[in-house]
């Protein structure tokens, strides 16, 4: 059999590569006419796509910012605002819908018949609603109907709950809050050198001591050394309790919570743990019982062999689902528009609201939310590969 | 039904049946009060459940108003629908109900009871207090169309199987056809009065019905050899995975108008639709390449090896495969789907969450969002679990994956 015996027109090769450049010549046509369809259209209006209107003045108000913002300040402060404030949500709601989760999903697998049903009835109702019917329903139906602030309820603490929102003590940073600082670096890195000694030892040794749990105490223990001795020298606690009181028609001091937040906090995180629970139960069952047995006929105590056999492998199981539910949150939170909390995508809506510029605003919005989907696959694929190393 | 006979047992050797699962107090012992702790917590939950229970019930029997539901229920199922066009809806589902009744018989024919089970809700929502009579007529008449199918299967099972699948194929165009309407036959409805549950169910049906072929392509395009297809399918599902629904269909909604030649105009939920068709697509996609990756490489192999070229491999031998794998996947994409629909509210369509603030703003309804959203949130709750359970079922009736 001779190569060079096929003609090019039915050389496989050379179709494919003919194939591949008709596609290409087609998308690239279609683009460029939607683009020249859009381009027109914009020049039409004098709005030919241009990013400098971010440098412009906002002249609109956020109601919630992280970081000093006020009508004067740009339209490219504005979506840094919102900006932030999807990653507080999304990074509170995390880490609250992760705890509950793995409550609801260890009752779900509970012997205990009461927490069981229980856990797989709300995951069972959770799970067949749409996110935004339940956050409008935390905010008109719950939050916002709180008593007014002249009867608002008033739970130990004091926390104050009315229809402006949530009120709770809070640490106000004083002047030795600083100082303090300075004493948790110092804790970090003497609980650092502990985990690094205790590891070696545990290698040499072949006796793995409780690395984390020593670790951990080291540093709660400088923390708490590091308070005592400036009450004690400094006569002053680096923290002040700051508790909230009402003055007129708000409350002042402590923790101000907006019902906004407060409703799309609540409704993400009851929303993603009744997923997460299912991804943690998935796991913990992944996790054959010979695993356990074989565990306990080797001595392990039942705590060791949840900590050393159980929990590395359910959590092999556990990881990937469990990222894309974090992501999931993450893109829900843009939900947070219909009930007037200012994210990211609520921000860019008033942006384009009030300058016109469609494309930009979109092609910013986008661009945000697809760094946050790689940030996070990307941090979850390292951890993902990290875990599995432990295997063999 | 089969009638077992009781089997005999010499009475030597009948043992006694553990007791503890039949005597109350045996139960209680072991679910609920086996240690002390689980004592505590069964009691600890049981104050919490009492605690939420007690002021929810006296809420929704004594203080809670209804009324508002009432009322409003048909703008909640078809929004601004024309109400003497309704009967357009009563008919896609009467049709509805016997092209499943037909399906049922043959492809499900000994899944009665089921099917049994499902044929009383209609009459069960027939029997509502609150609605009016010629809604209680056409749940009844929407059962006797699905009967009218099932027996039809029964009797004729062979020669009904090319009738079913036109009929499944062209449902789609009927349905659009009923619910629009071309002028000189149906009164013209335009996409801008159509709401409430009709809008979401439609604009569901709409996403995952369009999105099947494009997601199969995408799917496809992705497992190709060819690196600039694969390079753009790749490219296409990662960015559209990586953005959440609303951002789509905000450019949906404000570029779509910017793209398309200035001489066609596009309403609202048009706009929508294909924001909905582009973004299902992307996951769809996946779903498909799920199933393609699943199929072996030796069908592939035999293929060839019969001579099929590479079209006519994947078109009679691996999609077929491929595809029947992936339905229970699709159901589930549709159930999140049906709900994700909720989310064009945001931009501003009267589906059956955007329907709410309408009612809400009424003046008589002021300040019954509770009531409103409770009863929203129960008819996503019912249809999601109504599919999703039923879904569980087929796949057992089906032995999908099982094979």
């Amino acid at each position: 059999m001779n190569e060079t015996s096929v003609p090019f027109w039915r050389d496989e090769r050379v179709l494919q590569w003919i194939a591949q450049i008709v596609f290409l010549v087609a998308v690239v046509a279609f683009l460029w006419y939607l683009y020249h369809n859009m381009i027109t259209a914009l020049a039409q209006r004098g709005l030919l796509p241009s990013f400098h209107f971010l440098s412009l003045t906002a002249g609109f108000d956020i109601g919630e910012h992280l970081i000093p913002y006020s009508r004067s300040s740009t339209y490219g402060r504005a979506f840094l605002v919102g900006i932030l404030n999807t990653i507080e949500v999304s990074f509170l709601g995390i880490i609250f819908a992760t705890i509950l989760g793995i409550i609801i999903g260890v009752m779900r697998l509970s012997t205990n018949w009461l927490l069981n049903k229980l856990a797989s009835l709300y995951i069972e109702f959770i799970r067949n609603i749409p996110l935004l019917v339940l956050l409008v329903f935390w905010y008109t139906g719950v939050f916002l109907q709180f008593p007014r602030l002249k009867e608002a309820k008033i739970l130990p603490g004091p926390t104050i709950l009315s229809n402006r929102g949530v009120a709770m003590p809070w640490g106000k940073p004083t002047a030795t809050w600083h100082l303090y600082l300075y004493i948790l670096a110092v804790g970090l890195i003497v609980a650092a050198i502990v985990w690094w000694r205790l590891t070696l030892i545990g290698k040499r040794t072949g006796r793995m001591p409780l690395v984390s749990v020593w670790s951990t105490l080291t540093f709660l223990g400088i923390a708490l050394l590091g308070w005592v001795g400036l009450v004690l020298f400094a006569h002053q606690a680096p923290l002040a309790l700051d508790t909230p009181q009402i003055k007129g028609l708000r409350t002042v001091g402590g923790l101000e919570l907006t019902p906004e937040f407060m409703a799309l906090f609540s409704g993400l995180v009851f929303y993603t743990a009744a997923f997460i629970a299912e991804v943690v139960r998935a796991g913990i069952q992944s996790v054959s019982k010979g695993q356990v047995e074989a565990a306990r006929a080797l001595g392990l105590t039942g705590f060791q062999t949840l900590r050393l056999v159980v929990f590395p492998q359910a959590l092999r199981v556990i990881v990937p689902p469990m990222t894309s539910q974090y992501l999931n949150l993450t893109k829900n939170s843009s939900l947070a528009v219909f009930i007037g909390f200012p994210d990211l995508y609520s921000v860019a809506g008033t942006i384009h609201n009030q300058t016109g510029r469609a494309v930009e605003v979109t092609v910013l919005m986008m661009a945000v939310y697809l760094s946050f989907s790689l940030a996070t696959s990307v941090f979850m694929n390292w951890y993902n590969k990290k875990i599995r190393l432990v295997e063999r | 039904m089969m009638n077992r006979e009781p089997e005999q047992y010499t009475e030597g050797e009948v043992l006694a049946p553990p007791t503890e699962r039949y005597t109350i107090l045996g139960w209680l012992h072991k679910n609920l009060f086996s240690t002390w702790y689980y004592s505590l917590l069964t009691l600890v939950t049981l104050y919490i459940v009492y605690a939420i229970l007690k002021p929810t019930l006296i809420w929704a029997f004594q203080q809670a108003e209804w009324q508002v539901v009432v009322v409003n229920l048909r703008l909640f199922m078809v929004g601004q629908y024309p109400a003497d066009q309704i009967f357009r809806i009563w008919l896609a589902l009467h049709l509805l109900a016997f092209t499943a009744g037909l399906a049922w018989a043959i492809w499900l024919p000994k899944a009665r009871r089921l099917g049994a089970f499902l044929l009383l809700i209609p009459l069960a929502l027939a029997a509502l207090p609150f609605i009016s009579t010629t809604s209680k007529i056409n749940w009844v008449i929407f059962a006797v169309a699905a009967l009218l199918g099932w027996a039809l299967g029964i009797w004729q099972p062979r020669r009904m199987r090319r009738p079913l699948l036109i009929l499944l194929l062209a449902y789609f165009p009927i349905l659009i056809f009923l619910i629009s309407g071309v002028e000189p036959i149906l009164k013209l409805v335009k996409t801008n009065l159509w709401g409430g549950l009709l809008l979401t169910m439609l604009l569901a049906v709409v996403g995952i019905t369009v999105s099947f072929p494009l997601g199969i392509l995408l799917a496809l395009g992705r497992q190709s050899k060819l690196p600039i297809v694969k390079l753009f399918s790749v490219l296409y599902i990662e960015i559209i995975r990586g953005v959440p629904l609303v951002t789509v269909l905000f450019m949906a909604q404000l570029m779509l108008p910017l793209f398309l030649p200035p001489q066609i105009k596009i309403d609202n939920v048009l706009r929508a639709m294909a924001g909905i068709i582009l973004f299902a697509a992307a996951y769809m996609a996946e779903n498909v390449r799920g199933g393609l990756q699943a199929i072996p490489k030796g069908q592939h192999e035999a293929a060839w090896a019969l001579g099929l070229n590479g079209f006519q491999t994947m078109v009679f031998i691996i999609l077929p495969q491929a595809l029947r794998n992936v339905i229970p996947v699709i159901v589930g994409q549709f159930i999140a789907l049906f709900k994700d629909t909720s989310l064009v509210a945001i931009v501003g369509l009267l589906d059956l969450l955007g329907i709410a603030s309408t009612v809400l703003a009424q003046p008589e309804f002021i300040g019954h969002q509770r009531e409103v959203y409770l009863f929203i949130a129960m008819i996503y709750w019912v249809f999601s679990y109504a599919m999703s359970y039923a879904s569980r079922r087929l796949e057992v009736a089906l032995g999908v994956g099982e094979r």
